[in-house]
């Protein structure tokens, strides 16, 4: 099994990470570094919009290696997600050899690789190259599908009635995110290392600002995540996440502001509240707390 | 020397290992699935990082070993007494104290300065720093003898004293440097290091650790009342779920039409060179029970309605087609909560500020509910939906539509009852049971888990039910 270039360290992981344009924290540097060098897949649960796909995109930035993403969604199932006949191929084969050898050879050939498609799952496997195996969003698929991930989870391989089983040729770095919509089961939950994420702290939402709009001041930096965390203290039904926060930040940018008033805030608000109901709430506890436009009207 | 204070802690045998192993039994005893196979990744981990830092190795056995958040706070309670009250135990059993070392710090130091002193630290966010200032803030007021020995106590009068605050701060009388606001979190964490130290004070002088046991009870009486448990409820619910699905299966055959699956019936044909001689249908699907959940919450019921909710809250884990209403005098859908709310307390908060089911009264109008849940939500009904209310059917002397209720049951393929009442009660007063009782599958007493457990045996053990 061929060893990709593991990280020595935490700190290592870290940077590295940061490099791909991902400020982990603590306990998520930690986490990739030791999926990496125990080669245990990772489950990442957390709210929505804190960077859990993100994470494996950075993983994959960071360890150079290709990205394989399998998105769930309910009614999953293995020709979707690990392999399928291609039957047509095999139909063709035995309608063009009809005449050249005996049925032995046919059957042998028509239930070869040549005649699997690969489905995500498969291809990580399956690759000659480590990749980073994204299984997003684990929690809206069947319990059954979970029980099906398991041998590849813990083996990193997959039994093929016809072929037997394939194991990994480099060992992938797996990781599996979770909205936390229902329980996962144990036997799943066993197998991996577990990470949760949840909203950043202050400083380091404001580093991740910085980072992804880096012309922005340093006041409006500060003000426009402390805003943010602000709505997100209220009870809404989508709190903004950072991905929106960035987005914000750069519309900010776009519109010249140099400071949140009422009136850029009402303008660009839309940009971190998608509700109806949300945007209304927002408005009204938030909106008042801002300062009149200092700016004149015209 | 006997101590005072009673046996001392048992550090049982030495070595990492052993700690790690009773560290994890004792999250067992918590009732945190702590299995075999995590153990060993959690040794594997440990080889991995550095040990002298103690936030990596924390991580690296809190990923391996606690894999929900429930699971991590308790992780993080134990994780306290069972790694770094390590040294102090270790103190109290050589019986080293640091009483001298401790106090010469604090005479050369005066309040203010202490005081700018943790705020730069606070600032700066620098942990050690933190610790070491703590330390002294702790000492200096030790020696004005203001302990209370309690400890929550103790770190709030400590950070009012040194005046320290969330937001912005007084700026210095003699016009130095302009000091940054601190924010909560910075805060948060420096009182998080007073009292860690305080109660490192607090072991030497007892010279025992703190208690272990009372965890389990105290932390985790979670909303139920008394006679069950949430995870009881969500154990009766997943078995009734594996119940449910299978139930019915029997009758299922191949009577009805079936429709040929192309993909599967082309790859059979291959055993006959293409030509499909035998026909492949397409499996029927096993029935994925659509549940409709009605709960009363009206206050006729309060004492069960907490057990309801849970019920409620633990058959969302388990069904995806599940839709949940709660009503009083009116009926309201509240699927979207349990869907977007994993924490039970929440979610109690929630329906109750937010589910609109109460008029003007605020009794039960069974009668009402029923037109409304006929009118919103029967087209959607079909012979494969389960409805099951959870009531207590006292309509409050109300019309109570029992030929409306009897539309639902018609419309429903099955139709249950729970009620939070001895059977003995049933029909006296107000309640109309038994008006109701006759359109249901089965009408059952259920306010304990043990009841629970009874229903799902008899919806699943094919005990007719009444009709």
């Amino acid at each position: 099994m061929a060893e990709a270039q593991a990280p020595a360290s935490v700190a290592e992981t870290k940077d590295a990470l940061a490099a791909a344009s991902y400020l982990a924290d603590e306990s998520a540097a930690l986490v990739s570094f030791l999926a990496q060098r125990l080669g245990k897949p990772v489950l990442v649960e957390g709210p929505a919009g804190v960077g859990k796909t993100e994470l494996a995109k950075a993983l994959s930035r960071a360890s150079g290696r290709e990205l394989i993403r399998l998105q769930c969604y309910e009614g999953l199932d293995e020709a979707k997600a690990l392999y399928e006949w291609n039957y047509r191929k095999q139909l063709l084969r035995i309608q063009a050899g009809g005449a050249q050898g005996g049925w032995d050879e046919v059957q042998d050939d028509i239930f070869s690789e040549e005649f699997l498609l690969e489905r995500p799952l498969m291809q990580a496997i399956a690759s000659p190259e480590p990749v980073v195996l994204l299984i997003d969003e684990i929690d809206k698929t069947d319990q059954e599908f979970e029980a099906m991930l398991l041998e590849l989870l813990s083996d990193f391989q997959i039994t093929i009635p016809e072929l037997g089983q394939v194991s990994a040729t480099s060992m992938p770095i797996v990781v599996l995110t979770s909205n936390n919509s229902r329980e996962l089961t144990e036997a799943l939950k066993r197998r991996c290392l577990y990470l949760w994420l949840d909203y950043p702290e202050m400083e380091r939402e404001m580093e991740i600002v910085r980072l992804h709009a880096p012309d922005l001041s340093e006041a409006l930096t500060r003000r426009l995540v402390e805003v943010v965390r602000m709505v997100r203290a209220l009870d809404l039904k989508k709190p903004p996440s950072i991905a929106e926060t960035i987005d914000w930040a750069r519309t900010l940018l776009l519109m010249g502001s140099d400071d949140i008033d009422r009136e850029t805030f009402e303008q660009s608000m839309s940009i971190i509240v998608k509700h109806r109901t949300d945007i209304d709430l927002v408005a009204e506890r938030v909106g008042m707390k801002l300062a009149e436009s200092v700016r004149p009207q015209s | 020397m006997p101590s005072p204070y009673g046996p001392k802690a048992d550090t049982g045998p030495p070595g990492l290992a052993a700690k790690l192993l009773g560290f994890c039994e004792e999250l067992r005893s918590e009732g945190v699935a702590v299995g075999t196979s995590e153990i060993l990744d959690a040794f594997a981990a440990l080889e991995q990082v550095p040990w002298e830092s103690r936030d990596d190795f924390r991580e690296a056995l809190a990923t391996t070993i606690a894999k929900s958040q429930e699971d991590r706070r308790l992780f993080e309670l134990l994780f306290e007494r069972w790694f770094f009250r390590a040294a102090e135990a270790e103190a109290i059993e050589r019986e080293i104290g640091e009483t001298e070392q401790r106090h010469e710090g604090a005479e050369r130091l005066d309040i203010d300065e202490l005081r700018e002193q943790i705020r730069q630290a606070i600032v700066d966010g620098d942990e050690g720093q933190m610790r070491d200032l703590a330390r002294l803030a702790i000492a200096a007021f030790g020696q004005q003898g203001e302990g209370s020995g309690v400890v929550g106590v103790d770190v709030q009068r400590i950070r009012r004293t040194l005046e320290l605050s969330a937001g912005t701060q007084p700026q210095p009388a003699d016009g130095a440097a302009e000091l940054p606001p601190i924010d909560r979190d910075q805060l948060n964490r420096f009182e998080r290091h007073l009292r860690r130290e305080l109660e490192r004070d607090l072991i030497e002088r007892t010279e025992t650790l703190p208690p272990s046991r009372p965890l389990a009870e105290l932390d985790r009486a979670l909303p139920t009342s008394p006679t069950q448990d949430l995870a009881a409820v969500h154990r009766a619910v997943s078995q009734m779920k594996r119940r449910l699905a299978t139930l019915g299966h029997e009758q299922r055959g191949r009577r009805k039409a079936q429709t040929v699956d192309v993909r599967r019936t082309m790859r059979a044909s291959l055993e006959t060179g293409g030509v499909p001689m035998h026909l492949r249908y397409r499996p029927k699907r096993p029935r994925r029970p659509e549940i409709y959940v009605l709960c009363d919450v009206s206050t006729s019921v309060t004492s069960a309605s907490v057990f309801f909710l849970s019920v409620l809250h633990a058959l969302h884990d388990s069904f995806r087609k599940l839709r949940s209403f709660v009503f009083i005098e009116r009926i309201s859908e509240v699927t979207e909560i349990f869907e977007h709310e994993r924490d039970f307390r929440e979610i109690a908060r929630r329906i109750s500020s937010e589910g609109g089911v109460a008029d003007v009264s605020g009794y039960t109008d069974y009668g009402r509910v029923w037109l409304e849940f006929l009118t919103e939500i029967s087209d959607e009904l079909d012979p494969r939906s389960t409805v099951i209310v959870l009531g207590d059917a006292r309509t409050n002397g109300r019309e109570p539509h029992a030929e409306v209720f009897a539309q639902v049951s018609e419309r429903a393929g099955r139709l249950f009852w729970l009620n939070p009442e001895p059977k003995l009660y049933w029909n006296y007063g107000d309640s109309v049971m038994a008006a109701y009782e006759r359109y249901c599958d089965g009408a059952f007493e259920c306010w304990t888990t043990r009841h629970l457990e009874n229903f799902v045996n008899v919806v699943a053990g094919g005990v007719p039910a009444a009709e």
